[in-house]
Order: structure tokens, then C-alpha cells, then sequence
């Protein structure tokens, strides 16, 4: 007996004054029961993130073993063959793409949501706001076939004039040269970046919706303009749940696999240009790891997850705490 | 005086087209990858798919049977163990749980696992079923899905339950009924159409799920219903086909994306009408 319930019984009067029958012993059991079964529920929907990382963590202990912590970090040798794995192009592969993501959607982002959340007349929200959400409803698979079949070879037309022109500039103009082939680290932050799109704009606008009418009529009624209201109160407002969004956004695009295995070229050599194939973890790991054939070729793949893991679950933490900050402030006051 | 006044009005019109752009460019690509693949898609129809199994490489010939039959037994049995799994979780947090602390921890881990990479439940599975067995399965690959699948439906069923007010559950209460039958005859009742949007949602979520399967059930040329060997479905014959050097294959990749997101389209209208109809509580 817990919560409400008993509280409601004990209010209409001690439980024992019931009659005894046969159907209360099997109301108790079935309440029994059913308590089990909603615990056990739970219990499973809380363990599988310690599920996940201990079995994956297991399945490595081979190639953790065998090349340990910190070589298998900076080691640039993934060669079958002679049985060496080290990691570090995956992981700058997996920084870089999701960078390059962050940078382009970010912004993007932040436009979709202040549009739909302030600028776009009530006929138009309801449609866009839809239609953006349906951009998250579209497996990845579909986005990299997009990406590779029909992206790519547009993308691959444009690639001589970012490098006449992006790449002729001294310094970052290094990492805009290249072969134009479409395909890339480019071209996968760029189908990432829309990827991201739907979940950073949908939490940024929901968290927008949410600012009290007061704050932002106050500013209205002071003669800020739409963009003043959305840059100084709106955005200070929302910080921390922005922050949240962006970091979701970001957790998606580093575990990105389908996608970006389509488009990012799967080459195992690091490039200095972002127009060059390359490769991150999760693209490395939906390659190889069919054909892999030696249990520490398998362990060492499994590995590679297990630092996806470790990333993708800080950057999650923090994204899940940052947004349920604005909540808590937002519930203290009501 | 005027030139501040005009400045800030510059800023505020720009800011508005360069929003409104970006918008613009979301929706542009939704309406360029969902063209492309109706377009594909369209062509790439053949009354074979339906009724021959994938063709060996390089002969020519269409068929997908195998797959789709793959996919609708794949999607069943992860619906088999992830809606009940989900509904009683979210139930628990619901019904019992509360505001607790332990609740909220249970909130807080879901929440985490709610944006957790496909892959990584995919290598999960691999290593608490295809490990263990030593060969690739569907049942492997349907335990991936579920995993994928609980988050959604504990959290959609936690917020939708929590919507039902609590006049109908004293009613109920001081009719004597059982905690359990409380919950079952009438918050769940009342529930109903928000929990059924979570598992749709659910199954939208993994309909399209090719990462994990790769690491699962992978695939098979031939047709198979028997779920302790790879079994083909269509998010890894997409996968395979599209990368593939034939023509029929591609074909048959574009005609397979295009049922998929049809599909996983229409299972999104449906949960928003679902959506629709939850009474929020006054």
C-alpha cells in the first residue's frame, strides 16, 4: 500500500472493516501482481543503459586488453591484416562530421524555432512546424541513399567552386581542397546537419513557447523589435535548455551510422580537407563489422563503440539535465 | 535618434528574412528527399516485389518478398516485448512511482536512452543474444528494436496517464475497486488514445532502423521465417542494394526507401490523430 490509495482508504475507513470473501483474496493478489509486473517495467527501462554499456564494455576486454587505453586512442593503424587497431581517425572522424553538423544546424535550427515560435502567422505555424518535425520522421537509411544517389552528385558540381574559391584563401582555405567526388566529410556534416534539424528546432521552440507571456509582452511594450524579444529575453530566458537541445542534437549526430556510412566516402586515412572521404566510429563499425573474422578484429570494433558509448552518453547526460533545468525553474514558480 | 532607430529596424528585418529562410531550407530538404524517393520509388515499382524473393547478384529480375515478410515478423515480435515492457514501465512511473526520488532517477535514466544511438543498442544485442549463440538472428535483432522502442513508450505512457485527473481514479477508488483494476478499467481506458500514440510513435521509430540489424538479424537472400537465424528485412536490403553496382538492385533499393517512408509516414499522421484526441485535463 502506497501513494493515494492509501491515503484514500484510510480516509473512508480502516480496510479491515471490509467483508471477507473469496474475491479479496484475489483483488490483493492481483494487485500484487500487477505491482510486480509495473516494477518490473520499470526496472528494465532503467537498467538497459547499465546493460548496454557493461555488455558492450565485456565484449571489448579482448582488444582492451590487448592494445590498452591510450595507445589504442592515438594509434592511426587499423590494419586487419597484421592485427593492429587504433582508433584515432574514427574518433576525429566522428568530431569532424558532427562539428561541421553543429556549426550548419545550430543556426538553422534557431531560425526554424524563432520563426515558428514568433514570427510566422498562426495559418503558417501549424503546417511548418509539422513539416520540420517530419524531417526526424524519415529513417536515416533514406537520408543516406538521398545523400549518396542524389546529393552527392549535385554537391559534386559545386565542389570546384569551393575550391577556387573557399580554398584559395590562405590557411582554412587547406581544408576545402580536394578531388571533387561529392562525397566526404563534408557532405556527411552537411546531410547530418539536416538531420539534427528536427531535434534541436523542436526542443529550442517548445522551450520558446514556454517563456511567460509577460516577459516578452514587457518587452514588446517597451518598442523591442521581434529580433530584440527573441536574442535578449526569449533566448537568456531559455539558456539552459537551449544548450540541452544543441547537446541532443549533437548526441544524435555523433551516433549517427546509416547516413553518414553512405556519404562520408570510408577511407580509414585521415585528410587535412574536408572534402576528402573519410570515416567516423559508427561508419567504420556498419562496414566492418560483418566482415570481420578474427575474434580481435570483432573486440577491437566493439571497442570503437565503447568510446561512441562513453562520448554519446556524457553528451546526453548533460543534454537531459539542461533541459529539465528550465522545467524545474518553470515548476518552482507555479 | 533616427539612425539608432533605423539601425535596430534593419537588424529586425533581416533577422526575420534570414529566419524565415532557414525555415525555408528545412523544409526544402523534407520536400527534396521525400520528392526524390516518391520519384525512385515510384518507378522502381514492380508487381515482383511483392511476390519473388531477392533476386542473386547480377540477374537480372525484381523481388523483396523475403524482406517484407522479414520486417513485418521482426517489427511484430519487437512489439511483443517492447509494448508490454514500455506500457507497465511508464505505468509503474505513472500509477506508483510519482514524484518519487526513485522515480525520478527511472525518468532521468529513460530520458538517456530515449536519444541513444541505434548502434549501440544494435552491438547490445549483439553481445547479450549473437555472442552468446554464436550466429546472427532475428530474435537478436527483435531485441534490438524493442530496446529501442521501450524509451518512447515508458515516457509517452508516464505523460499520458499523468493527464488523467484524478477525480475519475477516487470515483473508481471509492467504488472499491483494487488498485489494479483501477488502472486497468479506467485510467488506462481513459489513456488510451495517448498511449497508443507512444507505441506508434514506437514503431515508426524502429520501422526504418538499419544500424542495429546489422549487427542482429542481418539479412538473407533466401526466405525465412525462422527466427533463430538472419532473417532479411528491408532496411538491410536498402542498405545493401543501394551501395551495389546493378541497376535492378538500386531500383529495388528506391522502391524499397519509398514503402518505408510511406509507411513511417502514414504511422505518424495516424499517432498525431491519436494525439488529438487526448483530453487534456482542464
Amino acid at each position: 500500500m502506497n501513494g493515494s490509495d492509501a491515503a484514500v482508504r484510510t480516509e473512508m475507513g480502516p480496510v479491515s472493516e471490509e467483508p471477507k470473501s473469496l474475491g479479496r483474496t484475489w483483488r490483493l493478489s492481483g494487485d500484487f501482481f500487477f505491482h510486480k509486473a509495473a516494477v518490473l517495467g520499470a526496472f528494465i527501462a532503467a537498467a538497459a543503459l547499465f546493460a548496454t554499456v557493461i555488455a558492450i564494455a565485456y565484449d571489448s576486454r579482448l582488444s582492451i586488453q590487448t592494445f590498452g587505453i591510450w595507445k589504442f586512442l592515438k594509434s592511426s593503424d587499423w590494419d586487419p591484416v597484421t592485427q593492429t587497431f587504433g582508433s584515432f581517425p574514427f574518433i576525429v572522424g566522428t568530431l569532424v562530421s558532427s562539428t561541421i553538423a553543429m556549426v550548419l544546424g545550430v543556426p538553422i535550427s534557431f531560425g526554424i524555432a524563432v520563426f515558428i515560435a514568433e514570427i510566422a502567422p498562426a495559418w503558417i505555424k501549424r503546417p511548418v512546424a509539422g513539416a520540420i518535425e517530419l524531417l526526424a520522421a524519415i529513417p536515416s537509411i533514406v537520408y543516406g541513399l538521398w545523400g549518396l544517389l542524389v546529393f552527392a552528385p549535385v554537391f559534386a558540381k559545386a565542389e570546384p567552386w569551393i575550391n577556387n574559391n573557399i580554398g584559395a584563401i590562405p590557411g582554412i582555405g587547406l581544408l576545402f581542397q580536394g578531388p571533387p567526388m561529392g562525397i566526404g566529410m563534408l557532405t556527411a556534416g552537411i546531410v547530418l546537419a539536416i538531420m539534427v534539424l528536427p531535434y534541436i528546432s523542436s526542443i529550442m521552440r517548445d522551450v520558446f513557447m514556454v517563456v511567460p507571456s509577460s516577459l516578452r509582452e514587457s518587452a514588446y511594450a517597451m518598442g523591442a523589435t521581434t529580433w530584440e524579444v527573441a536574442w535578449d529575453i526569449i533566448l537568456p530566458y531559455t539558456r539552459s535548455a537551449v544548450i540541452g537541445g544543441i547537446f541532443l542534437g549533437l548526441g544524435r549526430a555523433l551516433g549517427e551510422t546509416m547516413a553518414v556510412t553512405f556519404v562520408i566516402g570510408n577511407s580509414n586515412v585521415l585528410s587535412t580537407s574536408l572534402l576528402m572521404p573519410g570515416a567516423s566510429i559508427p561508419s567504420v563499425l556498419a562496414n566492418e563489422f560483418t566482415e570481420a573474422t578474427t575474434p580481435l578484429y570483432v573486440s577491437s570494433l566493439i571497442y570503437l563503440g565503447l568510446i561512441l558509448i562513453a562520448v554519446t552518453l556524457v553528451v546526453r547526460f548533460l543534454a537531459v539535465l539542461l533541459i529539465r533545468r528550465l522545467g524545474r525553474k518553470e515548476g518552482a514558480k507555479t | 535618434m533616427t539612425s539608432l532607430v533605423a539601425r535596430r529596424r534593419i537588424v529586425d528585418v533581416a533577422s526575420k528574412i534570414l529566419m524565415g529562410a532557414a525555415t525555408a531550407i528545412g523544409v526544402f530538404f523534407l520536400f527534396w528527399i521525400i520528392w526524390t524517393t516518391a520519384v525512385n520509388g515510384i518507378s522502381g515499382m514492380h508487381w515482383d516485389l511483392f511476390t519473388k524473393d531477392t533476386p542473386p547478384p547480377g540477374i537480372n529480375g525484381y523481388g523483396l518478398r523475403n524482406a517484407f515478410v522479414g520486417s513485418l515478423i521482426l517489427l511484430s515480435l519487437s512489439m511483443l516485448i517492447g509494448v508490454p515492457i514500455g506500457v507497465m514501465g511508464g505505468t509503474w512511473l505513472a500509477e506508483y512511482g510519482f514524484h518519487s526520488r526513485i522515480a525520478n532517477i527511472v525518468r532521468f535514466l529513460n530520458d538517456i536512452m530515449l536519444s541513444a544511438p541505434s548502434i549501440e543498442i544494435g552491438l547490445f544485442a549483439y553481445a547479450i543474444v549473437v555472442a552468446p549463440m554464436g550466429h546472427f538472428s532475428a530474435f537478436a535483432g527483435s531485441v534490438a528494436l524493442s530496446v529501442l522502442m521501450i524509451p518512447i513508450i515508458v515516457r509517452t505512457t508516464d505523460e499520458m496517464l499523468s493527464l488523467v485527473g484524478g477525480d475519475m481514479r477516487e470515483a473508481a477508488i471509492a467504488l472499491g475497486a483494487p488498485k489494479w483494476v483501477v488502472i486497468t478499467k479506467v485510467t488506462w481506458k481513459a489513456a488510451r488514445p495517448g498511449i497508443l500514440t507512444g507505441i506508434l510513435i514506437g514503431l515508426a521509430r524502429i520501422t526504418g532502423e538499419t544500424a542495429p540489424l546489422l549487427f542482429t538479424a542481418l539479412n538473407n537472400q533466401f526466405f525465412s521465417a525462422d527466427l533463430f537465424h538472419p532473417m532479411a528485412n528491408i532496411p538491410v536490403v536498402i542498405f545493401q542494394f543501394a551501395l551495389s553496382p546493378y541497376a535492378n538492385w538500386q531500383q529495388m533499393a528506391w522502391a524499397a526507401a519509398f514503402i518505408t517512408v510511406m509507411f513511417v509516414l502514414v504511422l505518424s499522421l495516424v499517432a498525431r490523430w491519436f494525439l488529438g484526441r487526448v483530453q487534456v485535463p482542464k
